[in-house]
């Protein structure tokens, strides 16, 4: 691999050291890492009240909180973990630090709004800390009304506006990656030949642009519903609270695709790369990423067949639903396909990426049951649905996040990490996570109801081991901060390219400079020529 | 999301001033479809709404000024006529005549804020504003309440959008008067103009909705 990248053209972390200039950076890799070190923060509050969640589910009693307490726990946690960490986890991290570099730009098409894009994040989840601080709020991640609107005594409209507010971040952060991969593409880098990391962000932005709006106008309805007394959602003012849900969901089941598209896009990156193959059918991701990303927004309804919603909408929800399966299944065949015959190695991000198709599958069959009108009626509103959506944001999501942040690690801070704790590492995760979430499916199956601390003694059992595993998984968690943190003093130098990997993001040094490249590359072949079999360029 | 200034193409990330222009006007398009669902919000609320309050609504929209409604409509398809010409006169280069045409759409948009202001005025005297001073009774007072919850709410969230618009122009106006702008570098204008056309064509729904469709 040549190095494109002048020799001693300063990295983009020794561009500044001072506080002001991190916070006034409009370096795309500087604000990637503003936003990583904030999500980190807001995942370990929702991680404090997820813990607080499991030790109260050890006893079938409400022993340890109660239940306006619990009722805050699971909602700041839900509120927390989907706004503030998984819908930005990989886009606003991986994908603002990796596009400008995958498709060979000095940076995104707009640097200053990248950079406000964090700070209204920030503003954002200042309101969330000041709703804690203050009391917390007791609706549920989804705010259904009439509860919101009426009846709630906790701090609803703090809670709703830092939401509102965080929807800016994710829309002009959107916004930007959309303009960008249209306009900044180095010569020679066409549509098809951009990795397939890019174009799930592509995706990804189209549904941030155009579902973020939608809830974020929702939730200013409340507020006001709140405030005044007087709105389109609460039926004792002749208003409709079925029209919530619609709108709701209309932006948070995409939401998922938010989540789950930025990850199979980094689970392609690190597929294809050990195990020395192009992808498999790359048209067909690429179309796969497209169609997910459009057939999303025609789902909504499957969260409301219990709702109270026509029955022949629900039929039609339930078919549509069911097509999503047809492109995710697509994907996973193709992962698998570039499995075969390859020179497969397991390091760290593949082990991670491995994983999540596991889990993916899992959490993926399992919406299937719950996309099915009858089942669901059994189903809805029990531990089912939480293990099932836990299967896709964290065992799919969350995986994906961490083999990115192995993939890429070297990269972002030029420096390895010690591969027998990562890999270790990722095992404990992954032993962890179904330890945790696979007897929620059981007990939702015979019945145990979402949202309770109080339960009935025949489910302690898998009450105990899900907390058990929760540790393991903390455990899982906890790992990586370690051996990464130590790595940054002491792993060794990582070299522009360690994995042997194709891709604009290899051939700059590590950490790379403040614009990218030295001299603006040139793109003259397809992505991913790796060969089978082959030596691994190391 | 104006675009990155006049500095010099090296010190840029662009490679080259038409990529730069080319960027932000299609950023700019995407912003405006990303306004487009966050008031498409609020017409799928009136849709609902008035299905559900079929009768209130038809009561409802008699209580809307339809001569000042009217006014307002042609004061605003007037000023996004001048703001065509603002643009047309930026992109040849025309600096005062550019400045002229964009104070002249201001000002069309301060009359249109003024003449709605009145509106909303007159609406508070009849009692008509929900939440704050309702005092509209009988069998479908819900239902009018809920119409003029949406009244007040789209107006007034467009209202907020002109106000927007007309501080963009207001600035505008003055660097084009300063000579900020030519021939070859005017895309600032340009964006200020798709903006200003976008919210003219939010309140070409707003116009029948709230002060035609019940009047027969
Ligand atoms: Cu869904």
């Amino acid at each position: 691999m040549t190095t494109i990248a002048a020799e001693g053209a300063p990295s983009y972390i020794s561009a500044g050291y001072t506080l002001r200039s991190w916070l006034t950076t409009r370096d795309h890799k500087r604000i990637a890492l503003l936003y990583g070190v904030s999500i980190l923060f807001f995942f370990l509050v929702a991680a404090a009240a997820a813990a607080m969640i499991r030790l109260e589910l050890l006893t079938p009693a409400g022993d340890l909180v109660d239940d306006d307490t619990y009722n805050k726990l699971f909602t700041v946690h839900g509120v927390v973990m989907v706004w503030f960490f998984l819908i930005p986890s990989i886009p606003s991290t991986f994908g603002n630090f990796l596009i400008p570099l995958m498709i060979g730009a000095k940076d995104v098409a707009f640097p200053r709004l990248n950079l406000a894009s964090w700070y209204i994040y920030t503003l954002g989840g200042l309101f969330v800390v000041v709703t804690l601080i203050a009391g917390g709020v007791d609706t549920g991640w989804t705010f259904y009304t009439p509860y919101t609107t009426m009846f709630s005594n906790s701090h609803v409209i703090l809670a709703v506006t830092g939401v509102f507010i965080v929807g800016f971040s994710s829309i002009f952060t959107g916004l930007n990656f959309i303009v960008t991969v249209h306009q900044m593409r180095a010569p020679g880098m066409t549509w098809f030949r951009l990795p397939l990391f890019v174009w799930a962000h592509y995706a990804t932005s189209l549904v941030m642009v155009l579902a973020t709006p939608v809830l974020a106008m929702t939730l200013a309805l409340i507020a006001i519903e709140r405030l005044l007394g007087v709105g389109i959602f609460d039926p004792a003012l002749g208003g409709d609270p079925l029209l919530f849900q619609h709108l709701f969901w209309f932006y948070s089941h995409p939401a998922v695709y938010i989540m789950i598209l930025p990850a199979m896009g980094v689970v392609s990156e690190v597929i294809t790369c050990f195990s020395r193959k192009p992808v498999f059918g790359y048209q067909f991701m690429v179309y796969s990423l497209l169609a997910i990303a459009a057939v999303g927004f025609m789902v909504w309804g499957h969260h409301m067949f219990v709702s109270g919603q026509s029955m022949y909408a629900g039929m039609v929800f339930s078919l549509l639903s069911f097509l999503v399966a047809i492109p995710s299944a697509i994907k996973v065949f193709n992962w698998t396909a570039t499995l075969y015959k390859g020179s497969v190695r397991f390091d760290a991000p593949m082990l991670y990426a491995l994983g999540f198709i596991g889990l993916f599958m899992m959490g993926g069959i399992t919406g299937i049951w719950l996309a099915a009108l009858a089942a669901d009626v059994h189903l809805t509103d029990t531990y089912f649905v939480v293990a099932h959506f836990h299967y896709i944001m964290v065992g799919g999501a969350v995986m994906a996040f961490f083999s990115a942040l192995h993939f890429w690690w070297p990269k972002v801070t030029g420096r390895l990490y010690p591969d027998g704790w990562a890999r270790a590492g990722a095992i404990v995760m992954f032993v962890g996570f179904n330890l945790t979430f696979f007897p929620q499916y059981i007990a939702g199956y015979l019945g145990m109801p979402r949202r309770y601390h109080v339960y009935p003694p025949e489910f302690q059992v898998l009450n105990v081991l899900s907390s058990g595993g929760a540790v393991v998984l903390g455990v899982g968690y906890l790992l990586p901060l370690l051996y990464l943190w130590w790595s940054l003093r002491r792993g060794r130098l990582a070299g522009a390219n360690p994995w042997g990997a194709t891709g604009l993001e290899w051939q700059t040094p590590s950490p790379p400079p403040t614009y990218n490249f030295a001299s603006a590359p040139r793109v003259e072949g397809p992505p991913y020529a790796y060969q089978a079999g082959g030596t691994d360029g190391r | 999301m104006a675009a990155e200034g006049t500095s010099a193409m090296a010190a840029s990330h662009f490679a080259d001033a038409e990529q730069r222009e080319t960027a932000a006007t299609f950023g700019m398009w995407i912003f405006l479809a990303t306004e487009v669902l966050f008031f498409g919000v609020l017409f799928a609320g009136y849709t609902v709404s008035r299905v559900q309050h079929a009768e209130a609504f038809i009561l409802a929209g008699r209580h809307t000024d339809v001569l000042l409604g009217s006014i307002n409509t042609a004061v605003l398809l007037t000023s996004s006529l001048t703001m065509a010409l603002a643009v047309r006169a930026g992109s040849v280069g025309w600096r005062r005549s550019c400045a002229a045409w964009l104070v002249l759409t201001a000002v069309l948009g301060v009359a249109f804020l003024a003449i709605k202001g009145y509106e909303w005025h007159e609406d508070w005297l009849q009692g008509l504003v929900p939440g704050l001073r309702f005092a509209y009774s009988g069998p479908d007072a819900p239902g009018v309440e809920l119409f003029f919850f949406l009244y007040f709410v789209m107006t007034g969230l467009h209202a907020l959008h002109l106000t927007i618009g007309i501080l963009v122009i207001a600035v505008m106006a003055l660097l084009a008067a300063r000579g900020r702008f030519s021939a070859a570098y005017h895309t600032p204008i340009v964006l200020t103009g798709l903006y200003w056309h976008f919210i003219d064509v939010v309140w070409i729904f707003l116009y029948p909705l709230f002060y035609l469709v019940s009047r027969s």
